[in-house]
C-alpha cells in the first residue's frame, strides 16, 4: 500500500514537472509579436501604431519588452523557435545583428520608397523609425538660478556638486568625455579610434567617477531626477519630455545632443514574415509615422512624415533647428566595430 | 550458547537462510530503485543534461566550426612565428567569401575579436574587399588593408579559432590566454575575473558569517521559549521568508536611498546622510536579511532536538552557565550550523538580482558577468566557462569542507 502511494506521488511529480516545460505555441497567422523597450516609448508606439493597426487589419498585436540586447534572439534562433516577429532595435544592434545573421535582409519593395527615408536610416536589415537624442536634463526646482547650460557643466562637479546619472554603457559617454575635454565634435570619432583617445576619454570620466549613478533602463533617469538621487542625468530626450508633460519641472540641455535612430527589424527565422512586413509598411507610412511625435518627443525618419508633424510640438524634438546647433551624429559604423572592445574596457574600468 | 557452524540454517521450504536473505535484500533494493527511477530521470534531464550542454558550449568554437576549414588546412604546417605565406591568405579569403554568402562572416569576425581586440573591424573590412575580387594574389591586399595582418599573434588566434575545440573561454575566465610560448597572463587592464571570483566568495563568506552571528541567538530563543511565544516569534521569521525575493530587494532599495527613511532617521540623530545604496554595505545588508532564515532554520531544527535536561545536568555537576553552554549545548548544534552555513554560502554564490539592484559596479558577483556575456555580448562560450568555473571552485570548496566537518556522517536531529 505504501509502495503504491510512493510510486503514484513520484509519478505525479514527474508529470507535473514535464507539463511546465514550455511547448512552442502554434503561431496563428492573425497574431504579431512586436518587441520594444517598454515604458513611455512603448506607450507611444501603442497609440500611434499598434492600436490603429489592430483596428484597421483586425490582427492582434502581442507586445513584449526587452532591454535592447539580442542574446535571447540568438538563443531562439539556435533552438529553431523564433517567436518574435518585429523588433525595435537601436542603431548598434541594427548593424551588429545584421552582420551576425540574426536579422532578415529587408526587401524595400514591401515597405516603401527607400529614397524618402533620411540618409542613414534605410539599412540592409533595418528601417528607421524614430530619431532620438541622448541629452542631459536637470531638475529646475534644484537649480532655480544659474542652471547648467553646456556640456561642460555636466563634468563640472565644483560648480554643480552632486550626483550625475549616466547610461551604463560606453556608448555616448566616451564622446561626451572627449568633447568636454576639448576635442572638437567633428574629430571625436577620429580621436576615439586611437588608443590614446580612448585613454583620454576614460581619464576625463575618472574626474567625475565617484559622483556617477549608472542607469540601465530608459525609465530610470526621470525617476532618479524626481526622487533626488541625482542632480542631473543623461537620458533619452523623449522620456524626459514625457515626464515634463506629466508635470515634472525638468529642463533639457540640448548642448552636444547625441543624435541617433531606432530601427524596425525582422528577426531571421520568424514564422510570420509577411505579417511583419505588413506592419512595418504601416508604421513607415508618413501619415502614421508623424503621429508618434504627438505621444513622445521623438522625430520621424521619413522626409514626408517630418513635414506632417504638428508645428507646436516641433521645438521639443531633437530635429528642431535650435536644438540641432551643436548636435553630434552618432557614428554607427564606429560603434558596430568597436562596441564590444570598448564595453569590455568600460566594464573593467567600472569594476576598479 | 554456541551455534553449530557446520550445518547451514534452512528455512521452512528447505532453501538456505542466507540465500533467502540475499534474495529478499535484492528485491528490496530493486523496489527502492524503481521508486526513485522517475525522480532520477528527472534530475538527469533537468540538471545533468544542461550542465553537460554548458560544458560543451564552453569548449566549442561555435562561431567558426566548419567555416574555416581551408584556413585550418593551410595553417597546419605553419611554424607560428612568422607571417604565413600566400596559401594561408588565399585560404582565409576563400573561407571568408564562402561565409559572407551564408551571412556567417560577421560571427567569425566576432569570434576572433574575443581573443584579439580590434580584429572585428579589420575582418569586416577585408571581407568586403575580397568578396569583390575574383582571384588572388591575396597577401598584398590583406597587408595593405591593415598592418594587423602581419602580426603572427593574429594568425595564432585564427589558427586556434579554426579548430573545433578551444581553451580560450576557460583560460580567460581565470585571466589567462594563449601566448606565443604557452599560457600567459592577460594584460592588467583586461584582467577582471579573478577579482570577481574573489569578490563573490568573499561576499558569500561574509554573508554566511553575519547570518550565523545574527541567526544563532534567534534560533536559540525560538527553540527554548514556551510554544505560544515561540510560534509568534517564528511567524516574524517566516513571513519575510515567504515574501518574494524581488519584493524584499526592492524594499531595501527604497530604504537605503539617500532620500529614504533610514537616511532621514540618520539626519535627525547625527545630522548626516550616509551613502548606503549602490554600495557593498547595502549589498551585504540586503543579502544577510534575505539569507537569515536559511541559516536560522536548520540550526533551530537541531536545537529543538536537544533535551534541556543536558544543560541542567551539566549545571548540577558544577559547570558555570557559559561552560555548560559551550561544552554541552553548542557541540550538539554543530550539525545544524554546518548545514545552515553551507546552504547560505552556496545560495549566496549565485546571487544576481540583489547586487544588481542594490550594489554598485564594484559589488557585482559572477552571475552578473554570466548574464552579461549571455545577453549583451552573446558569447555563450564565455558565459558557460564562467559558470563552469564557479561550479568547479564550489565543488572543491565543498570537498574540503566535507573533509573538515564530515557532513556526510552528520545527523540533523
Amino acid at each position: 500500500m505504501k509502495n503504491i502511494l510512493s510510486l503514484t506521488v513520484s509519478g505525479l511529480a514527474v508529470a507535473i514537472a514535464f507539463s511546465t516545460v514550455d511547448v512552442p505555441k502554434a503561431v496563428a497567422a492573425d497574431q504579431l509579436t512586436i518587441v520594444s523597450w517598454g515604458g513611455a516609448y512603448s506607450e507611444s508606439q501603442r497609440k500611434a501604431y499598434y492600436e490603429p493597426y489592430m483596428k484597421e487589419k483586425g490582427i492582434k498585436i502581442v507586445e513584449e519588452e526587452y532591454d535592447g540586447e539580442l542574446g535571447k534572439l540568438k538563443a531562439m534562433k539556435d533552438a529553431g523557435n523564433v517567436t518574435w516577429d518585429v523588433i525595435d532595435v537601436d542603431s548598434a544592434h541594427a548593424l551588429a545583428g545584421c552582420d551576425e545573421g540574426l536579422l532578415e535582409q529587408l526587401d524595400y519593395s514591401k515597405i516603401g520608397d527607400k529614397s524618402k527615408f533620411l540618409p542613414g536610416t534605410a539599412l540592409d536589415c533595418a528601417v528607421g523609425t524614430i530619431a532620438y537624442s541622448t541629452i542631459f536634463a536637470y531638475n529646475a526646482d534644484v537649480y532655480k538660478e544659474n542652471p547648467p547650460t553646456t556640456l561642460n557643466d555636466l563634468f563640472d562637479t565644483a560648480k554643480y556638486p552632486g550626483k550625475r546619472g549616466l547610461l551604463k554603457k560606453p556608448f555616448g559617454n566616451l564622446e561626451w568625455a572627449l568633447i568636454a575635454d576639448g576635442v572638437p565634435a567633428e574629430k571625436v570619432y577620429e580621436v576615439l579610434s586611437t588608443p590614446e583617445g580612448v585613454d583620454q576619454a576614460f581619464k576625463k570620466l575618472d574626474t567625475i567617477k565617484k559622483d556617477i549613478v549608472w542607469w540601465e533602463a530608459g525609465a530610470q533617469p526621470p525617476e532618479l531626477l524626481a526622487n533626488g538621487e541625482v542632480v542631473m542625468t543623461s537620458a533619452w530626450n523623449g522620456r524626459i519630455g514625457n515626464a515634463i508633460k506629466e508635470g515634472k519641472n525638468f529642463k533639457i540641455v540640448w548642448d552636444y545632443q547625441e543624435f541617433d535612430w531606432d530601427f524596425w527589424v525582422i528577426p531571421a527565422g520568424t514564422k510570420n514574415i509577411d505579417g511583419a512586413y505588413d506592419f512595418i509598411k504601416f508604421a513607415s507610412d508618413p501619415k502614421n509615422m508623424s503621429q508618434q511625435s504627438k505621444y513622445i518627443a521623438y522625430a520621424p525618419t521619413h522626409k514626408d512624415a517630418i513635414a506632417l508633424v504638428d508645428p507646436a510640438i516641433a521645438p521639443t524634438l531633437p530635429t528642431f533647428p535650435d536644438n540641432m546647433k551643436t548636435a553630434v551624429t552618432t557614428d554607427l559604423v564606429f560603434w558596430a566595430d568597436n562596441n564590444e572592445e570598448l564595453t569590455k574596457r568600460f566594464n573593467a574600468w567600472l569594476a576598479q | 550458547m554456541a551455534i553449530a557452524a557446520s550445518a547451514p540454517l534452512l528455512t521452512i521450504d528447505g532453501v538456505p537462510l542466507k540465500v533467502r536473505l540475499a534474495r529478499a535484500e535484492r528485491s528490496r533494493k530493486l523496489k527502492a530503485l524503481a521508486l526513485i527511477l522517475p525522480l532520477f530521470l528527472f534530475v538527469v534531464v533537468t540538471f545533468l543534461m544542461p550542465l553537460g550542454r554548458m560544458a560543451y558550449k564552453s569548449v566549442i568554437n561555435e562561431e567558426t566550426i566548419g567555416r574555416l576549414e581551408q584556413t585550418n588546412a593551410a595553417l597546419a604546417e605553419w611554424n607560428g612565428q612568422d607571417v604565413p605565406d600566400e596559401a594561408a591568405f588565399a585560404a582565409l579569403a576563400a573561407d571568408l567569401k564562402a561565409a559572407q554568402e551564408k551571412r556567417q562572416a560577421g560571427e567569425i569576425a566576432k569570434r576572433i575579436n574575443y581573443e584579439y581586440a580590434g580584429a572585428m573591424s579589420k575582418f569586416k573590412g577585408v571581407t568586403r574587399k575580397v568578396t569583390s575580387m575574383e582571384s588572388g594574389p591575396y597577401k598584398e591586399v590583406f597587408l595593405s588593408a591593415d598592418k594587423v595582418w602581419a602580426d603572427p599573434r593574429l594568425w595564432r588566434v585564427i589558427k586556434n579559432a579554426s579548430e573545433p575545440y578551444t581553451s580560450q573561454y576557460w583560460l580567460s575566465s581565470v585571466d589567462l590566454r594563449q601566448g606565443a610560448e604557452g599560457i600567459e597572463r592577460v594584460p592588467a587592464d583586461q584582467a577582471v575575473f579573478v577579482d570577481v571570483y574573489a569578490r563573490t566568495f568573499w561576499i558569500a563568506g561574509l554573508v554566511t558569517a553575519l547570518t550565523l552571528i545574527l541567526g544563532f541567538p534567534v534560533a536559540y530563543l525560538l527553540a527554548t521559549q514556551p510554544p505560544a511565544r515561540a510560534n509568534l516569534l517564528m511567524i516574524f521569521v517566516m513571513l519575510p521568508f515567504w515574501t518574494s525575493l524581488l519584493v524584499r530587494t526592492t524594499a531595501w532599495f527604497v530604504l537605503l536611498r539617500s532620500e529614504g527613511p533610514l537616511n532621514d532617521l540618520a539626519e535627525m540623530i547625527v545630522n548626516q546622510r550616509f551613502e548606503m545604496i549602490f554600495t557593498r554595505f547595502g549589498t551585504v545588508l540586503a543579502m544577510t536579511h534575505i539569507q537569515l532564515p536559511f541559516t536560522l532554520l536548520p540550526i533551530y531544527s537541531v536545537m529543538k532536538t536537544i533535551p534541556p535536561s543536558h544543560v541542567r545536568a551539566a549545571r548540577s555537576l558544577g559547570a558555570g552557565p557559559f561552560h555548560a553552554f559551550w561544552k554541552v549545548y553548542f557541540p550538539q548544534t554543530v550539525p545544524g550550523i554546518a548545514a545552515g552555513c553551507l546552504l547560505t554560502f552556496i545560495l549566496s554564490l549565485g546571487y544576481y538580482i540583489t547586487p544588481a539592484l542594490v550594489g554598485g559596479p564594484r559589488d557585482q558577483m559572477v552571475s552578473y558577468y554570466v548574464a552579461y556575456y549571455m545577453n549583451n555580448i552573446i558569447n555563450f562560450g564565455q558565459a558557460a566557462a564562467l559558470g563552469g568555473m564557479l561550479l568547479i571552485i564550489t565543488m572543491v570548496l565543498y570537498w574540503a569542507y566535507n573533509k573538515l566537518v564530515g557532513i556526510d556522517k552528520m545527523k540533523l536531529g
